[in-house]
């Protein structure tokens, strides 16, 4: 358990501020996040990939960001060159409404 | 100067397997013009396009990796530019990608044969040994799912 003045990660959005004055204290449980191509050690981030690329795609089209999915600096900016060429051949999309 | 080139086309859905086929011949016709070298051709077939290009709503994928210089792909992109049967199509330069990711795996892969060995194990990894795989190496990584 670690506290963090850091308002970020999935969850950690607004409306968690809501002290409990019950004299408990309040656990908060943030997984730590990890480089999923570090961890896999996926070196090769190809833009023919969709199955690899989908995830850090959510519904709305948009590349997700590095501080959601703890994704190394290194590995997002080869992920958003590959996300980006993924896009220009339709097979991500840019927008979704 | 040859560098690697992956490209890769989407042929209008309309287009018969005859067309898509010519389409692919064309292009070899160029490369072998050229001075280049067909290294390998993929269809991925057809597939669902992720947005609307034109009216389209889908297309068939065709990819192509090609050594050769820079006037054989601007050429080769220009004439696809040109073509109306392909919607869209996309050059990469591929050479310098995957000696970084060659260099990277050959790295690891002494790295780790180095530290086992240093810790008096067989310097490659043994079927059922520990939970995590570390040469689950990325055979069909690379691979793209082929849907029709």
């Amino acid at each position: 358990m670690r506290e963090t003045s850091k308002r970020s990660g999935p969850g950690g959005r607004g409306g968690a501020r809501g002290e409990k004055k019950d004299g408990q204290r309040r656990t908060l449980f943030r997984r730590r996040k990890v480089c999923k191509f570090c961890a896999d050690k996926i070196d090769d981030i190809n833009y023919k990939d969709v199955k690899l690329l989908g995830p850090f795609v959510p519904e709305r089209g948009k590349i997700l960001p590095r501080r959601i999915s703890g994704t190394c600096a290194a590995h997002q900016r080869k992920l958003q060159t590959a996300i980006k060429r993924a896009r220009q051949l339709a097979l991500l999309p840019y927008t979704t409404d | 100067m040859t560098r690697q080139y992956e490209l890769v086309y989407i042929v209008s859905p309309d287009a018969t397997e005859e067309q898509v086929q010519a389409l692919h011949t064309q292009v070899e016709e160029i490369i072998g013009r050229l001075g280049g070298q067909l290294d390998k051709t993929e269809n991925w077939g057809r597939r669902r396009l992720a947005y609307e290009i034109g009216s389209h709503k889908e297309g068939t994928y065709v990819l192509e990796v090609i050594s050769g210089g820079g006037d054989l792909m601007k050429e080769l992109d220009r004439r696809l530019r040109v073509s109306d049967q392909v919607i869209r199509h996309l050059v990469v330069r591929v050479d310098e990608e995957n000696r970084v990711v060659e260099q990277t795996r050959s790295r690891r892969k002494a790295e780790s044969t180095r530290r086992r060995v240093a810790r008096g194990l067989p310097p490659e990894r043994q079927p059922g040994e520990g939970p995590r795989s570390e040469e689950s190496d990325g055979d069909g990584l690379d691979s793209p799912e082929v849907r029709s």
